[in-house]
């Protein structure tokens, strides 16, 4: 498994400090090993890309992130995992606060079988906003933010399933941008997607970069080393 | 289409706004595990629910228990199960329960000795040769059937059924085995019919391609390659009906005939177990020695169709196994 | 393979699937034929006398109002006392309970429950409910003993269908900071709600069908009255049907087809309600 940062073009995020940092985590899965004495930084606002072969733990390791982990019984977290300097995995932290802060777009779009805007609104509203106004502005951000809003202006209220792949990826992208979170994993967002899709969402990412800390798992090497 | 424009002036600020922390000590406490109490009374509230229905579980087993065991210390288990006269209220009463025991036999022995052939072959044709459109037709009819209730099913088999079965055989009367054992037959039915054509079509289309290609004709597939892998779904199909019919109260009550003695033939009236709990319990007298025997017979109901779904449920847990991809 | 000639292999499957053709023939017949009969020699008997008027002539005329009223008294009773719990405990199940033994072999005892004689949880009710709890012959101790018996299936019914929904769906919620209990209540349970009311409504229409525990524990033939409270004694519909058909002498057999087709008509109806939100719920998914 191979981990490469890209540094954004905004030259204001100078000291990179860490946002995420691993000390030599193991991770289990009962008695299988996925995870090997893993050690490293995530720098703030970049983008970091993991890549390997199959099988190797790409997907574990984004998960360690926001302790999605935690929902597979029997998988078990050894070392230090940091965000922002403080440990995640103490049993005095809450687990739905770290995953607001670190948000995950998965390889598959999975939006909800909602309306668009119920997608959006979905992480708002958990976290006890409810005024519809309000609501409606942060909607209206967040699919601005992940070039989806000129699609679907005007058509909030139809299904998120009657998107494309590359509408619903983008879509997932917004919802987690709605809980305002400050880092973004994304595990391989384009594979299930087409040449043109994925060509959206890379350069999407590449502006999230700009404000957002952002871990990719990847297979696409080529566009890796190009940047 | 051209792609969208970067974040607009305000909301580049709500974004620098949010992502610039405070003390490291602000970052922690705000990470600190909430309690979040809504939940947690939700949860309880969830988790109590399922303790009942555990709690209904083991209560049933417990009572059967409980009542039905005091019996076996006035009648000793061997006169219990095999013996013959059942008098509840004669002086000294005697509880032997074999009569009951075999009529239950005998019922379903004649309900699974039609059903069996009658269901699995329409399954077959259901699932192997039936064009959907029949498929379509027949597979409401039989949810149909499996929807009509008990009492009605013996309403039917005593209006109907007995007199045809009395002229049928010369019988003195028509309420007997056999009556019951068809109209248990038709109860089983569906559910046999069902979960042999799940069983049927489980099993993957590879293995009939395979045959064809080999030149064999659609009913030899069938034989030789449907039936055979689905084998073991077929038995706990069987098994399921089986269960159905010795569990079933109503129409045995209504069309069995409620005689006593050991039946010999299906042809005779006769008292199956789910019937003589049931016409026995509304006279016992509560806590005497006939409920104490009543609820012993239903222990052993009890534990005969939990044994019988067992097995079912095992047999089918083996045969999905087997067809996992 | 069969080395017979092709003609006679052809005729030995023209036999085999003509006989399988005439068993399911044979499964089909009975059905059509039992409605039939019951709709047609009952239709002669329903009037509106019938259906609200109470029985007099101990049952040979008059109506069967109490018996109608009855029987929806015990499916609203199991219901409100069913569903809740059944609900919640598939919920537990389905999303709470730790996958170890204990879980998998509660699952296993749930699902054999199901298949217990119903006249074994009439025991179960009277002991319980009829005695030990004293709430004596009563609607109150029929409605439980049939909400037991409800519980099984409600469970299963609600664990399935809470079991159906993706986990893409869960993940995408606790990936934006969702508690668990706001995932399941606002995106699993909205997703399984149609299952559940699926299962809600085959309990009532196996409540309204069911003889055997009531038979036991409350139900009873001619009564004065209506049910004032739960407490009271009641009348329903399939123990009215076994009364009048066993047990009477000299019923007229009009009154006994009628009875049977107020019966088959409730049961049946919720059974197509059943079906129909089944099918539209495939629908919509696709």
């Amino acid at each position: 498994m191979k981990v490469n940062s890209v540094l954004s073009n905004n030259k204001t995020a100078q000291h990179n400090e860490a946002k995420l940092r691993t000390e030599r985590v193991n991770l289990y899965y009962g008695a299988f090993q996925a995870l090997r004495n893993i050690t490293l930084d995530v720098p703030e606002r970049a983008i970091t890309a993991v890549i390997g072969p199959s099988g190797c733990g790409k997907s574990s390791f984004l998960r360690i992130f926001n302790r999605m982990n935690d929902l597979i019984p029997g998988a078990k977290v050894e070392g230090q995992v940091k965000l922002d300097g403080i440990p995640i995995y103490e049993n005095s932290i809450d687990v739905v606060e770290v995953r607001k802060r670190v948000g995950m777009v998965f390889q598959k779009p999975n939006p909800f079988p909602m309306s668009v805007f119920e997608n959006v609104a979905f992480g708002p509203r958990r976290h006890g906003r409810n005024n519809r106004v309000e609501l409606g502005d942060i909607v209206e951000r967040s699919l601005r933010q992940a070039a989806l809003w000129h699609e679907v202006e005007g058509k909030l209220e139809q299904s998120a399933l009657a998107l494309s792949g590359g509408q619903q990826q983008r879509l997932c992208i917004a919802r987690v941008l709605a809980v305002e979170p400050e880092v973004i994993l994304m595990d391989e967002p384009c594979s299930a997607l087409d040449p043109v899709a994925t060509l959206k969402i890379e350069d999407l990412m590449r502006r999230l970069a700009e404000d957002y800390t952002i871990v990719v798992v990847t297979h696409n090497m080529l566009c890796w080393l190009t940047t | 289409m051209p792609l969208e424009q970067t974040v607009e002036g305000k909301t580049i600020a709500m974004v620098e706004q949010s992502a610039s922390p405070t003390t490291a000590k602000g970052l922690e406490r705000r990470f600190e595990r909430r309690w979040r109490l809504g939940e947690k009374f939700i949860e309880g509230w969830i988790f109590l629910a399922g303790v009942i229905a555990i709690a209904v579980l083991l209560g049933i087993v417990v009572l059967l228990l409980r009542e039905g065991l005091p019996i076996f210390s006035d009648t000793p288990p061997w006169e219990f199960f095999f013996g013959t006269k059942w008098y509840p209220v004669s002086a000294p009463p005697s509880f032997g329960t074999m009569s009951f025991f075999v009529a239950t036999l005998w019922v379903t022995i004649v309900a699974t000795a039609i059903a069996v052939p009658i269901g699995v072959g329409c399954a077959a044709y259901l699932a192997e040769v039936a064009p959907s459109r029949v498929r379509e037709t027949v597979k409401p009819a039989i949810e149909l059937l499996a929807g009509i209730p008990s009492v009605v099913m013996g309403f039917i088999g005593l209006l109907l059924l007995s007199p045809l079965v009395q002229s049928m055989f010369n019988l003195a009367t028509g309420l007997c085995g056999l009556t019951a054992g068809i109209m248990l037959s038709l109860m089983s039915l569906p559910i046999i019919v069902s979960v042999s054509e799940d069983a049927l079509c489980a099993v993957p289309d590879e293995f009939r391609q395979a045959a064809f290609a080999l030149g064999a004709t659609k009913w030899e597939v069938v034989r030789h390659v449907s039936i055979p892998a689905a084998l073991s779904g077929i038995a706990a199909a069987i098994m399921l009906g089986v269960g159905r019919a010795i569990g079933e109260t109503m129409t045995v009550l209504m069309v069995a005939g409620g005689a006593l003695a050991v039946p010999i033939s299906p042809t005779e009236p006769m008292m199956p177990m789910t019937a003589a709990i049931a016409s026995g319990i509304g006279n016992a007298v509560r806590g005497g020695l006939q409920y104490q025997a009543l609820f012993a017979i239903g222990l052993l109901l009890f534990s005969m169709t939990l044994a019988v779904n067992l097995i079912a449920d095992r047999v089918l847990e083996r045969q999905k196994r087997k067809f996992a991809r | 393979m069969s080395t017979q000639s092709g003609l006679s292999r052809r005729l030995s499957q023209r036999t085999a699937f003509g006989l399988l053709f005439v068993a399911t023939i044979i499964v089909v017949f009975p059905v059509l034929f039992i409605v039939s009969q019951i709709i047609i020699n009952g239709v002669g008997t329903i009037s509106w006398e019938f259906l609200t008027q109470p029985p007099s002539q101990a049952g040979k005329a008059g109506g069967i109002f109490p018996a109608i009223v009855g029987t929806f008294y015990l499916m609203l009773g199991m219901l409100i006392f069913s569903l809740p719990i059944g609900v919640l405990a598939g919920i537990y199940l389905a999303e709470y309970a730790p996958s170890n033994r204990l879980t998998r072999l509660i699952n296993l005892a749930i699902m054999n429950l199901a298949g217990v004689p119903s006249i074994v949880y009439g025991l179960f009710g009277l002991g319980i409910f009829v005695l030990a709890l004293n709430f004596g012959m009563s609607l109150l101790a029929a409605s439980l003993t049939l909400a037991c018996q409800a519980l099984a299936m409600t469970i299963t019914t609600s664990r399935e269908a809470i079991l159906a929904v993706p986990g893409e769906y869960r993940e995408g919620s606790l990936a934006v900071g969702a508690t668990k209990w706001q995932t399941v209540r606002h995106v699993v349970l909205p997703q399984a709600r149609p299952g559940i009311i699926t299962g809600a409504v085959l309990a009532m229409s196996r409540a309204a069908g069911e003889t055997a525990p009531i038979l036991v524990v409350g139900a009873a033939f001619l009564l004065p009255g209506l049910p004032k409270s739960p407490f009271d004694q009641f009348m329903a519909l399939p123990y009215h049907l076994y009364t009048v058909a066993a047990h009477v002498p000299g019923m007229p057999e009009g009154t006994m087809w009628g009875v049977a087709s107020v019966l088959l008509v409730v049961v049946l109806s919720f059974d197509v309600l059943a079906t129909i939100m089944r099918l539209r719920a495939r629908r919509r998914r696709v």
